[in-house]
């Protein structure tokens, strides 16, 4: 062990019998020390921070204001540059739409990645109902774009290109600084989704040439139900708002800010900034522990999504003639998430792996794992040793690990698709 | 997704699972789904001389309601007539689990597979 024993990680204790977190990409439980800045901001301190009359109003303003220059700091801007919003989803939707419809006038082509989140493809496919043209851009094997077929798509009618940083499935990250500067010569605003990356990875919206970018709080262990979008002055980035009204936010999100919510928020930049070294390092002892240890007992899995170029705090495997959502009832002793089709309504596997050229048969087998602060070793050990066991319970009940093993190639079987 | 409690039953104790000699004429396999699909059901069947099913066992490959399914029907059809077997519907199936709808889909397949171990056996007896 290195620093880590030093580190003032807070130990979060488990409820007895409740199952051990690996969903951290999902979201993130909000740390004790964040819950602890938030407290008083509810009660003795409640006041509303647009209120300029007395001292609750300018005791909240300048709460508000603290957390907003811990926002700007994790990501290297100014805090005049900072909007908060009510998450992720709603910056995605600001940025895109915002800018979109703004600049419609001069300039009606979006680029943006097929692997992008829901919430950015939604916007683009609803802003081509609206007649904007959108080139989605696809990825390589390894999940990350080819920066020649980026190139390639934008144009001078290109307003906006959105290209997330962390991708929520199989975690990994793309050229930013590299997108950026294409961008940045080709005249193309750069929107990054961030929700993944702030806090798990360095970032500089100057050096990066970041034009607006996305960020969540309750994915860096803040408060859910807050956001921020970060929107660049110099050169400046206009948009038209989703939410209009009192004004806040300089116009650009109307509607009284929760200060509980944004000081919880700058908390938790705060805390992600301070320990971002030592946190990677330790998740990334603790994922190649879960990686080694599964490889070690199990035969036939599969990492999806380039490993190197990739948040420590994420595994995406295909445990293959396992179905992805039998296998997730067979770890109920652990929150994980599947690819699988079988978790969800439509009967399509994750497109996400499917964008990486991932079969279709093994998309359906999939497991992400997501580790965050609260990871111990003992975690890793007993998800290893569970994983392991339901793997083969369920491989002894497969009928295509029984052809496997009979040396039966399923391709070579006309299966009959329902 | 929340099961019922008979569909995590039968995911946590599936009745009946492995596999009957494919080669002996009293046993008919039935091999249903896809892969590609995420579920791939193999039921087997055997036969007695007096035209009852004795003997059941399946393997599948599938999400929590697939595995449920196929171990139900496993305990459904044995001491059936093929005919009584063959009768199953997908419809007692899946209200025997509660299974909810987007689920409904493992049904079929465990109905399918039924089928598909039955035609395989009349195939092979002649």
């Amino acid at each position: 062990m290195t620093a880590l024993g030093k580190t003032t990680r807070p130990i979060l204790p488990r409820a007895p019998g409740a199952p051990v977190y690996l969903d951290y990409q999902a979201t993130t439980p909000c740390d004790p020390r964040v819950v602890e800045a938030m407290l008083p901001w509810f009660t003795e301190k409640f006041g509303n921070p647009h209120s300029r009359n007395h001292r609750y109003g300018w005791e909240a303003e300048e709460a508000v204001e603290k957390a907003r220059e811990q926002v700007a700091d994790i990501i290297g801007a100014d805090a005049k540059e900072v909007i908060f919003t009510s998450g992720a989803t709603e910056s995605n939707n600001l940025a895109i739409k915002g800018v979109a419809h703004f600049y419609k006038e001069k300039k009606n082509h979006i680029v943006t990645v097929v692997t992008e989140h829901k919430c950015v493809l939604d916007t683009c496919r609803y802003l081509e109902q609206e007649g904007f043209s959108v080139t989605y851009l696809p990825v390589k094997t390894d999940g990350l774009i080819d920066m020649a077929e980026l190139e390639a798509a934008i144009t001078d009618q290109t307003v906006i290109v959105s290209v997330m940083a962390v991708n929520n499935e199989i975690g990994v990250i793309q050229p930013l600084a590299e997108i950026g500067a294409l961008c940045r010569k080709k005249g193309a605003f750069f929107h990054t989704d961030c929700a993944q990356a702030v806090g798990k990875i360095p970032l500089d919206v100057n050096a990066m040439n970041i034009d607006l970018m996305s960020i969540s709080g309750h994915k860096l262990y803040g408060p859910k139900g807050i956001g921020a979008l970060y929107v660049r002055r110099r050169p400046r980035v206009r948009l038209v708002p989703l939410i209009t009204g009192g004004g806040q936010e300089r116009g650009m999100r109307s509607g009284t800010l929760s200060t509980p919510l944004c000081v919880g928020f700058g908390e938790a930049c705060a805390i992600a900034k301070a320990e971002m070294g030592a946190e990677n390092e330790r998740l990334m002892g603790l994922r190649n522990r879960l990686l080694g240890g599964l490889k070690q007992r199990l035969p036939e899995i599969y990492v999806n999504g380039d490993l190197d170029h990739r948040i420590p705090g994420n595994l995406n495997i295909s445990f293959a003639f396992v179905e992805g959502e039998g296998l997730m009832m067979g770890v109920k002793d652990l929150a994980v998430s599947s690819g699988s089709a079988c978790t969800s309504a439509s009967l399509e596997p994750s497109y996400v792996l499917r964008a990486l050229g991932v079969d279709v048969e093994m998309a359906h087998t999939s497991l992400r794992f997501g580790l965050g602060r609260f990871t111990t070793d003992e975690d890793i050990d007993f998800a290893i040793d569970h994983i392991v066991e339901a793997v083969e319970h369920l491989r002894a009940m497969s009928p295509l690990w029984d052809m496997h093993l009979e040396g039966v190639d399923l391709k070579s079987i006309e299966w009959a698709e329902h | 997704m929340a099961y019922s409690d008979k569909v995590i039953d039968h995911y946590e104790h599936p009745r009946n699972v492995g596999a009957l000699d494919k080669d002996d004429s009293a046993v008919g396999t039935g091999l249903v789904g896809a892969p590609a699909c995420g579920d791939v059901m193999k039921l087997q069947i055997k036969v007695s001389a007096e035209g009852i099913i004795e003997d059941a066992k399946f393997k599948t490959f599938g999400c929590g309601s697939a595995i449920a399914s196929s171990s139900l029907v496993t305990e459904w059809v044995k001491g059936k007539t093929l005919d009584e077997a063959a009768s199953i519907k997908n419809t007692d199936i899946a209200q025997e689990l509660a299974l909810p709808p987007v689920k409904i889909h493992c049904s079929v397949l465990a109905e399918d597979a039924i089928k598909a171990a039955i035609a395989d056996y009349k195939k092979k007896s002649g």
